[in-house]
């Protein structure tokens, strides 16, 4: 059939181009995943595996480890307090006329215009000019600072008139304002508040810069992989970087499964 | 015998399992204002669809104007629509959405503007041709929808539901103002909605489509006056049907047994066949007259006011079933109120499908 | 309705007891120190201490001083190509998973052409090393293929630093101007088939205008995030040719000239500013 044949090779460059930027944007990290089970010293071809050493040499590294504690700390701990300020500000903003909303909120929205490297340099001057030692706490009151306009916007966003009609029905059956917060407001945000903290700890997780610039001797995961990289290229570092990315994808699984759990029910 | 506007031969249409037209034979003449009318998923847009050309049929033929056009793409065949959400470029000015046809078939910028100006015209909108599309209410982006369409003298204009956004009275006003430019142009159209009194005010052929298939097609009138099937005689307004079995026949009449009486009307069926009489509200009355038989004896259920009329639900003694009718708009109506019901056997329609 | 009554003023009182949180940590920890950074950058470092006279000799050194004004315009250069490149690569992947691509399937092509998104940034940066470097992918590929005779590098090099970063900013902008895409009413390229348009036609007088605010944000995006980041050159990049965020760590780390530091994040900040302004028309979201 000449006529389907010919339908084909139109298509042809269309999913060639396809293949060829997939390939493009695997390559690096099927290069790394692949050889993180290397048998040998450097991860280049040849491909001398499978072999599970540098998982080992991962895990039985206490600097690694530490160093992976801190980021899940770090992470799991800004993000409550991302989430809770974002949260206050936003149902602050959503439910009362305050003067001047406009001003405050792109005021708390303000810091997603600014590099990270520039927040990253300001709290480094700022706390060496208060005599703040570096820290894995100063390192949270950052990750606080990019993560906070995130949740607020989420949340503002889903403070609608819609949300406030339900509020308002409870309140008309007799609930104090507590009980509202607690038994009505919380629970139908639930979605809102479980993807900004989520979304918040991914950012937390994988930041660099601002941990790079504000820690000391404690670091958080990526500011050890990256000194690592002064060793050139490791098949430790493969290892460590796969299962880095085997976490993120797993968390982004269960996220994308509660949400689309709750979305159904 | 010239070439009807659009003939559908045999046309079906299939997604997956689910039958959207079963065998579609159609033929819509010259000139004509033609509306597809139906429940929602009836098949109304899809034929439609496949008469725009944005879907090809599982089977069966489609000509316009006597060439087969079944797997033409619609940038290719003498059709232009109205959509439903109209669709207007929002990144364009007015003039440049209208004459958007016309550069696509590369009329040249001078008469595209004077083509555009008249189209703008006709639809009432004159000299609005750079003003842009966000600046405009409901109705008129519908008018200029309409003149896009228009400008560039298609063979066929189908119009999908367009009158759907608007509030009843610029409803109403669109639905002249339809009919009145469609009888200038004298471009076929084809029209598909839900509401059978659109129907009525607009068509000159009204097709009633029900689960993939031609209910009954014909003029307004004849289809509300004699409907041919029960669903086309409940669809096209207030309808009373009541059920029965053909008792005797005699000649071009036949004798009907219903829980309410028997009644001789005129119309053809098998002796012993079931069928069933339609009876609008308005010829059922609560008094007598020459012509008139006896249903019975009832008591009024329900009564709602319509302004021009009012509606009534009336239990006849001894049936299960409300039968409606129509009283003047000055009758004073109580619920619980007793009336016979009397009617006319010539204004019963004989449905036997 | 009266703002004095005493019920309102409590829930105005309470509504700011809510939002003083985040009011004080955004000020204390963004505004403040954006404030004592713009005050160091008038100020200088002579020796090891922090002399505190206001001055613009910071500004002054980075137009003199050769290598500095040069980081900035190559990070500009870079920029520039990386956005121009990765929207070039980025529109018609978009464009196919939205159009040609099954319905059903779209979601999870989607989600696989933004997968290694989910790599550490840091690990993706070190993964091209794995394949640019000399003994890596590429080199041995060419060596098995007989097309050189020794391992070769393309690594350290701003030719690296630019996949890199296409790298990364192809699949953010697959993302952007998907959603972009799919959310356009399917009614428009209707009208334009039904009016005469191919589909090339269509594309270029309906589908393309009617996604550029969106290829705009996503390239705006682009520009502001590569600007700004420092691991990507300098893993990728070599000692040859410094990124400005190169040198502004460069200050920091070798030299603690906060003061010279904190007049490059300015610079960078106005650069930034003055590519927001000249893209604001894009970026205003017109609703019909």
């Amino acid at each position: 059939m000449p006529a389907a044949l010919l339908h084909a090779l139109r298509a042809l460059p269309i999913w060639l181009y396809v293949l060829l930027l997939y390939g493009f944007i695997f390559l690096p990290v099927g290069v790394l995943v692949l050889f993180s089970f290397q048998e040998s010293r450097i991860p280049v071809p040849p491909f001398n595996g499978p072999s599970l050493r540098w998982y080992e040499a991962v895990f039985s590294d206490p600097r690694m480890m530490d160093a992976l504690a801190n980021s899940v700390a770090v992470a799991l701990l800004s993000s409550l307090v991302a989430v809770v300020l974002g949260f206050l500000a936003a149902y602050a903003l959503a439910r009362h006329r305050l003067p001047l909303a406009g001003l405050l909120q792109g005021f708390l929205t303000a810091p997603l215009t600014v590099s990270y490297l520039i927040i990253a340099m300001g709290l480094l001057i700022t706390f060496n000019q208060l005599g703040v030692p570096k820290s894995l706490l100063t390192v949270g009151i950052g990750h606080v600072v990019i993560n906070l306009p995130l949740c607020f916007a989420i949340l503002y966003s889903q403070m609608g008139e819609h949300q406030a009609n339900i509020e308002r029905a409870a309140r008309d059956l007799g609930a104090r304002e507590w009980q509202v917060l607690v038994l009505v407001t919380v629970p139908m945000m639930w979605p809102a508040l479980f993807a900004s903290f989520f979304l918040s700890v991914t950012f937390s997780w994988d930041e660099f810069i601002i941990a790079f610039m504000v820690s000391r001797f404690d670091v958080t995961l990526p500011v050890e992989i990256w000194s690592m990289l002064r060793t050139g290229l490791n098949p430790k570092t493969n290892a460590v970087g796969s299962f880095v990315f085997l976490i993120s994808i797993a968390t982004v699984l269960i996220l994308d499964l509660v949400i689309l759990r709750s979305r159904k029910a | 015998m010239t070439d009807p506007a659009v003939e559908f031969r045999n046309v079906s249409m299939r997604f997956g399992d689910k039958v959207a037209l079963q065998d579609i034979d159609l033929a819509i003449e010259e000139g004509s204002f033609v509306v597809l009318l139906g429940p929602s998923g009836g098949g109304k847009t899809t034929l439609l669809n496949i008469l725009g050309g944005f879907l090809a049929p599982s089977s069966g033929q489609v000509f316009i104007k006597g060439s087969e056009v079944t797997h033409v793409p619609p940038a290719r065949r003498p059709t232009t629509t109205v959509f439903q959400d109209y669709a207007l470029f929002p990144h364009m000015s007015i003039a440049a959405n209208v004459g958007f046809g016309l550069k696509m078939r590369g009329v040249p910028k001078a008469e595209r503007a004077a083509r555009v100006e008249k189209a703008l015209e006709m639809v009432g909108l004159g000299h609005t041709a750079l003003r842009r599309i966000h600046e405009l209410s409901g109705g008129q982006r519908q008018r200029i929808a309409l003149a896009r369409a228009l400008v560039v003298e298609p063979s066929v204009l189908l119009l999908d539901e367009p009158l759907g956004a608007l509030d009843l009275k610029l409803r109403r006003q669109m639905q002249e103002e339809l009919k009145a430019i469609q009888k200038r142009v004298g471009t076929t159209f084809v029209h598909v909605t839900h509401d059978q009194e659109e129907a009525m005010a607009i068509g000159d052929v009204i097709v009633v489509m029900n689960d993939g298939s031609i209910e009954d097609w014909g003029s307004p009138e004849r289809v509300y006056l004699q409907p041919a099937s029960r669903f086309t005689a409940n669809f096209m307004g207030d309808n009373n049907l009541i059920e029965g079995r053909v008792t005797r026949v005699a000649g071009d009449r036949v004798e009907v047994a219903t829980a309410f009486g028997s009644f001789l009307l005129p119309g053809t069926a098998e002796s012993g066949a079931s069928v069933a009489l339609s009876l609008r509200p308005e010829h059922l009355h609560p008094e007598t007259a020459a012509g008139r038989v006896t249903l019975g004896q009832g008591r009024v259920v329900e009564a709602g006011f319509f302004g021009t009329h009012h509606q009534c639900s009336v239990a006849l003694a001894g049936h299960e079933d409300v039968l409606k009718l129509r009283l003047p708009q000055k009758r004073l109506v109580q619920p619980g109120e007793s009336l016979g019901l009397y009617a006319d056997p010539a204004d019963m329609v004989l449905i036997t499908r | 309705m009266s703002l004095s009554t005493p019920r309102l003023r409590s829930a105005q009182v309470k509504a700011w007891g809510l939002l003083l949180p985040a009011l004080l940590w955004t000020t204390a920890f963004f505004l403040a120190p954006l404030g004592i950074m713009a005050l160091y950058s008038l100020w200088q470092r002579v020796g090891t201490r922090l002399v505190t006279e206001f001055t613009l000799q910071n500004y002054h050194d980075f137009f003199a001083k050769s290598f500095l004004l040069k980081s900035l315009l190559n990070s500009i250069e870079v920029t520039l190509i990386v956005t121009l490149v990765s929207v070039l690569l980025a529109y018609p992947l978009a464009y196919i998973l939205a159009e040609r691509v099954p319905r059903r399937w779209q979601r999870l092509a989607l989600v696989l052409a933004i997968l290694p998104f989910w790599t550490s940034y840091v690990v993706r940066s070190y993964s091209w090393l794995l394949v640019l470097s000399e003994g890596g992918i590429l080199s041995n590929w060419l060596l098995d293929l007989g097309l050189t005779e020794s391992p070769v590098s393309f690594a350290n090099n701003r030719g690296a630093t630019v996949v890199g970063f296409v790298h990364f900013f192809v699949m953010l902008l697959t993302l952007t101007i998907y959603a972009n895409l799919v959310q356009l009413s399917p009614s428009y390229r209707k009208a334009a088939a039904d009016l005469g348009a191919g589909p090339l036609r269509t594309f270029l007088h309906v589908t393309l205008p009617l996604t550029l605010p969106g290829i705009m944000v996503g390239a705006f995006l682009t520009f502001v995030l590569c600007i700004g980041d420092y691991i990507t050159p300098q893993i990728l990049g070599g000692n040859r040719e410094l990124l400005l965020p190169q040198a502004i760590m460069l200050q920091i780390a070798r030299r603690s000239d906060f003061p010279m530091a904190s007049a490059l994040a300015m610079i960078l900040m106005v650069v930034v500013s003055l590519v927001y302004l000249a893209c604001a028309r894009w970026l205003k979201i017109d609703r019909v």
